[in-house]
């Protein structure tokens, strides 16, 4: 349906991009699966915790697991486990126990200590090992990830986290639910959402249930993402524009936008690549363009917008080519006080030279107004016009220039006049 | 008595009487001193038909809206609940009685159900344990409310929803039995005319009710001659279009409730000499809108484009007016001129506030916005490129217009093309989606089913033939000085009016094959008058048809009526009823589904 789709695909299958995947299986499956590990340990923070083992699941401070207060009183106690153990296990306190190990211990409630797991590495294998416990236990996961939050906060390792998909995406889910209930109502809502899917729809409205859940997963995960990074203050562009409001729950197209703004140059297999939503989600090219254009416009990022817009052709020539008319381009850069170099450049590649005229003269781009006259070869519109620009201007002189040198035609009815001038 | 219900030829001062008369009898029925709960969606119909000097003189002494909690404070006798039968609000109002009781008060409790008892509400107040505390509990018959002299409307929000999307045909009950109500007070209808499914299910009811009612005999001479059913899905266009009449643009720009407007307060205040200007108001100017005011009566139904020479010409009525008081001399004159001092203050002051008005909506219609919107809804109505994704609705999404503006594009051009293409109509569902947010899916799919933006099943599209059988479409419509119902559109006659004016003149016999192309059954009706009352009409006479339409109309159509009623030789007078005042937007609304979202 839309001309550019052939494109869109070869470009989706081509061996250049990285096909972004969980694990190496890119498939529903894989997908849908984790997505259920993660609700499934969300879950466990709602639904009241079955006692069902003989050992009774404590927390730090003694109280039972699954009550909420529990989560935010423990976190001084991490590190002072002697305090609050049955006296029983003391000598167990310091011991040499894999990360396997570990987590088994904490996830029967007992003391553990995480001193020894020093290392980014050592804190991420933890992670993992408590992933593939998956018990749902929020309680271990939520130590490991206090531990790991305090040691990202000191350097700005997201990259590393990418890498491990799963561990990121409990990390964020857990440690944001803790800031905002909001993120995990919105989780919630997702997955009934995927549990919608299985009722019977046409195969349209099943599509856009399908795109609707995956936006709104995708957005919990940018929504998290973001708001951890403006947080620790070390990513420039959150402090230059603050986040006004969050993206949950969003129209995609002004996700697309906020993606445009602050995720614009990274690479095509991260969840906020603008790439990576304009192809998940079939955006048409217009759309697509539209939407980047008012983006880095309102950054004043005029050198993407040129990226953008000029396609190299197989001689190697470059030339620009748009969806939408060079006349709304021009309109969304003016409405974004873009400069008059910029303005000039797209106004120029406006087809219709009526139009080009007059927009050329709404924005004062003097050069493109000239160079139509002269190619015109109308020496009265030039003469009017000299009275616009600004005296001394080097356009001024440029209109001079041309109304000076002789020219071989003419079209104009003074045309012996300006003989008599010149001999 | 309200002025303005008298003007016409059917006096539906009648109607408002005996529903006030109603009212007082219940408000007697409960003895002393009483204090009102209003469900607040009823303070509106209810202003209609009685003020609160009523009430007061029936000894309603505090009035409040309904919430929940705690009853404020109230010195009185008997507190009444004014409510809506509906389940949530049965819910409130135990809360309420609660509260009262905890207060040890001595009060007692009435309910007046508007406009219908229900067995449900009441069983909801037994399971909250409170319906053994109401001493009167009565039902207020309010169907039919007299908006002008000749307009009725039940003020049925949902009625179209109902039928249309939820197979739901309560409206239809309460307007059959809203017309017996009329019918008792104004004469057996002798003739039924109607087009569409609920069109025929209102009339089989009529129908039966009367049966149900055999053997005493309606004696009052008929006022009305005819009762013309519509179904407002035979014509789907017509409020989907921008109103160009300066009452339909009111409506359109700022919504008109209840006869009512509220306008921006701005040039509206008054400048008096030597007070500050800074106390500019805040609160919003309310209009009243009715026909008992002189000079809206004259513009209200004219297109925009005339209403300027109109005003300056009433500027210049009125200016001479004052200008007498130079050529009163005798104290006879003088005493003559004072005496009409009030009503032509009235009318400059009338003449202010319509000169604002029109300014006001100046301002919209001359924008580009307004004109660019009206130009693509054109021709769609005159069926250019209809099959085509249009640029302009496209630009608009992308721009993220407001999504109703969007949707009544959209719906027009599927409308006038008998469904759109599956290409376009996918298209334009997507970017719909992705802009505005998946959630409006669910709207999407109301629309479908009410047969407004719907896929093409059969590239066979009718409109074109019904819209030169018909005449919809006048070049050069004259918006001046009219001479045809187009002018309400500025060029476009509305479809559910050129019907009314085909079966009054030659019959709809004459359109048979155009009527089979529009959804629903057509049919004629008779019901027997008791002997002696058939109507001997006199030389010239006119013939009065009572025009409903089932789901809405619009105040266009009802100056394209009006307008066939003032017509020389149309032989007609148009009343006009129907289940709700619409236009595009509310229409819209009604038929939009969003779920409880949280906002981020």
């Amino acid at each position: 349906m839309m001309k550019n789709k052939p494109d869109e695909e070869d470009y989706w299958n081509s061996s250049k991009f990285k096909a972004f995947t969980f694990d190496d299986e890119d498939d529903e499956f894989s997908r849908l699966k984790e997505s259920k590990q993660a609700v499934n340990s969300i879950r466990s923070l709602v639904e009241e915790e079955d006692d069902e083992d003989e050992v009774e699941k404590v927390s730090w401070s003694g109280e039972p697991v699954g009550s909420k207060t529990s989560l935010s009183e423990s976190s001084v106690k991490l590190y002072a486990p002697e305090l609050r153990k049955p006296k029983s296990e003391s000598k167990d306190y310091i011991s040499d126990w894999s990360p396997e190990e570990t987590i088994h211990r904490m996830q029967q409630g007992k003391v553990v200590s995480l001193e020894r797991f020093r290392s980014l590495q050592d804190k991420l294998l933890l992670l993992d090992f408590s992933v593939r416990a998956h018990d749902g236990n929020i309680i271990t996961a939520y130590f490991l990830i206090i531990d790991l939050f305090s040691f990202l906060c000191s350097e700005v390792l997201f990259r590393e986290l990418e890498s491990r998909q799963t561990a990121l995406r409990h990390f964020i889910h857990y440690l944001t639910e803790i800031r905002d209930h909001r993120l995990l109502l919105e989780l919630l809502r997702r997955d009934f959402l995927k549990s919608c899917l299985n009722l019977p729809f046409s195969p349209e409205e099943s599509a856009h249930v399908q795109d609707h859940y995956t936006l709104l997963e995708r957005q919990i995960i940018i929504e998290a993402t973001d708001r951890l990074a403006e947080h620790a203050g070390k990513v420039e562009i959150f402090q230059k524009f603050p986040r006004r409001a969050s993206i949950l729950n969003m129209p995609l197209i002004t996700t697309l936008y906020y993606c445009c703004f602050y995720h614009y140059n990274e690479p095509e297999g991260t969840y906020s690549s603008p790439l990576n939503i304009r192809h998940t989600f079939r955006i048409s090219e217009k759309q697509y363009f539209v939407t980047v254009l008012a983006a880095r416009a309102k950054l004043k990022a005029w050198s993407d917008l040129d990226a953008l817009f000029t396609s190299r052709n197989w001689l190697g020539f470059t030339k620009k080519k748009s969806p939408l008319s060079f006349h709304r381009v021009v309109d969304i850069l003016q409405k974004n006080s873009a400069p008059t170099q910029v303005l000039q450049e797209y106004v120029g590649l406006v087809d219709d030279a009526d139009l080009r005229i007059g927009l050329a003269q709404k924005h004062k781009c003097h050069d493109i107004v000239i160079n139509t006259y002269r190619d015109l070869k109308d020496r009265q519109l030039l003469l009017g016009y000299r009275g616009k620009v600004e005296r001394g201007s080097a356009e001024e002189r440029k209109i001079n220039d041309l109304l000076d040198s002789p020219v071989r035609k003419r079209r104009n009815y003074d045309h012996h006049h300006h003989y008599q001038h010149v001999t | 008595m309200a002025a303005h219900l008298s003007y016409g030829r059917v006096n539906l001062n009648i109607l408002r009487e005996a529903a006030r008369k109603e009212l007082r009898e219940f408000l007697d029925k409960c003895a002393g001193s009483k204090a009102i709960v209003w469900d607040e969606y009823l303070t509106g119909p209810f202003g209609l038909i009685a003020q609160y000097s009523l009430l007061k003189e029936h000894e309603v002494e505090k009035m409040f809206t309904l919430k929940s909690g705690r009853l404020p404070s109230a010195d009185v006798k008997n507190i009444i609940f004014f409510v809506r039968p509906r389940l949530e609000l049965m819910d409130i109002i135990a809360e309420n009685v609660f509260s009262e009781d905890k207060r040890h008060s001595s009060v007692d409790f009435h309910i007046l159900f508007v406009p219908r008892r229900s067995m449900l509400c009441e069983q909801r107040l037994k399971e909250q344990g409170v319906l053994s505390s109401f001493i009167n509990i009565d039902e207020y018959i309010l169907d039919l409310i007299p908006y002008d002299g000749d307009l009725l409307s039940m003020e049925y929000e949902s009625a179209f929803r109902e039928c249309y999307l939820e197979n739901d045909q309560t409206s239809l009950y309460h307007t059959a039995k809203g017309l017996m109500t009329l019918q008792a007070l104004y004469g057996t209808i002798p003739q039924i005319y109607g087009k569409g499914e609920c069109a025929r299910h209102v009339a089989n009811m009529m129908l039966r009710m009367k049966r149900e009612f055999a053997g005493s005999q309606n004696q009052i001479l008929p006022v009305f001659d005819t009762l013309l059913l519509l179904d407002r899905n035979v014509d789907l266009l017509t409020p989907l279009a921008t109103q160009l009449t300066y009452e339909g643009l009111i409506d359109e720009i700022y919504g008109i409730n209840n006869g009512y407007v509220k306008l921006p307060p701005e040039k509206f205040a008054q400048k008096k000499q030597g007070e500050a200007s800074k106390d500019l108001p805040t609160e919003p100017k309310k209009l009243q809108l009715n026909s008992a005011e002189e000079l809206y009566a004259e513009i209200r139904d004219k297109n925009f484009n005339a209403v300027g020479a109109a005003l300056s010409k009433k500027a210049k009525i009125i200016s001479a007016a004052f200008e007498e008081r130079h050529n009163a001399k005798t104290v006879g004159e003088i005493k003559q001129f004072v005496s009409q001092l009030p009503h032509m203050q009235a009318a400059r002051s009338s003449l202010a506030n319509h000169t604002s008005v029109a300014e006001l909506i100046k301002d919209i219609t001359t924008s580009e916005a307004f004109f660019d919107n009206l130009t693509v809804e054109q021709e769609f109505m005159t069926g250019v490129d209809t099959d085509k994704v249009n640029t302009y609705i496209e630009d608009s999404i992308s721009q993220k217009d407001p999504l109703i503006k969007i949707l009544r594009l959209v719906c027009m051009q599927s409308v006038c093309n008998n469904g759109l293409r599956q290409k376009v109509f996918d298209f334009y569902k997507r970017e719909i989606l992705q802009t505005y947010g998946y959630e409006h899916i669910l709207t999407l799919n109301n629309l479908e089913k009410a047969g407004l933006l719907k896929p093409q099943i059969s590239s066979r599209n009718n409109y074109p033939t019904i819209r030169k059988t018909l005449k919809l479409w006048m070049e050069d419509a004259n918006e001046q000085n009219p001479n045809d119902i187009s002018y309400v559109y500025s060029g476009y006659a509305p479809l559910s009016i050129r019907l009314t004016q085909v079966l009054a003149r030659p019959g709809w016999r004459s359109i048979e094959e155009v009527l089979k192309m529009l959804p629903g059954p057509h049919f004629e009706e008779r019901q027997q008058l008791p002997a002696g009352l058939h109507k001997k009409r006199q030389q010239g006479e006119n013939r009065t048809t009572l025009v409903f339409f089932l789901g809405g109309v619009t105040y266009a159509e009802i100056a394209a009526l009006r307008f066939l009623s003032q017509m020389e030789d149309s032989g007609m007078e148009y009343i006009i009823a129907t289940t709700k005042l619409i236009n595009g937007t509310t229409w819209i609304k009604s038929l939009m589904d969003r779920p409880e979202s949280q906002a981020p």
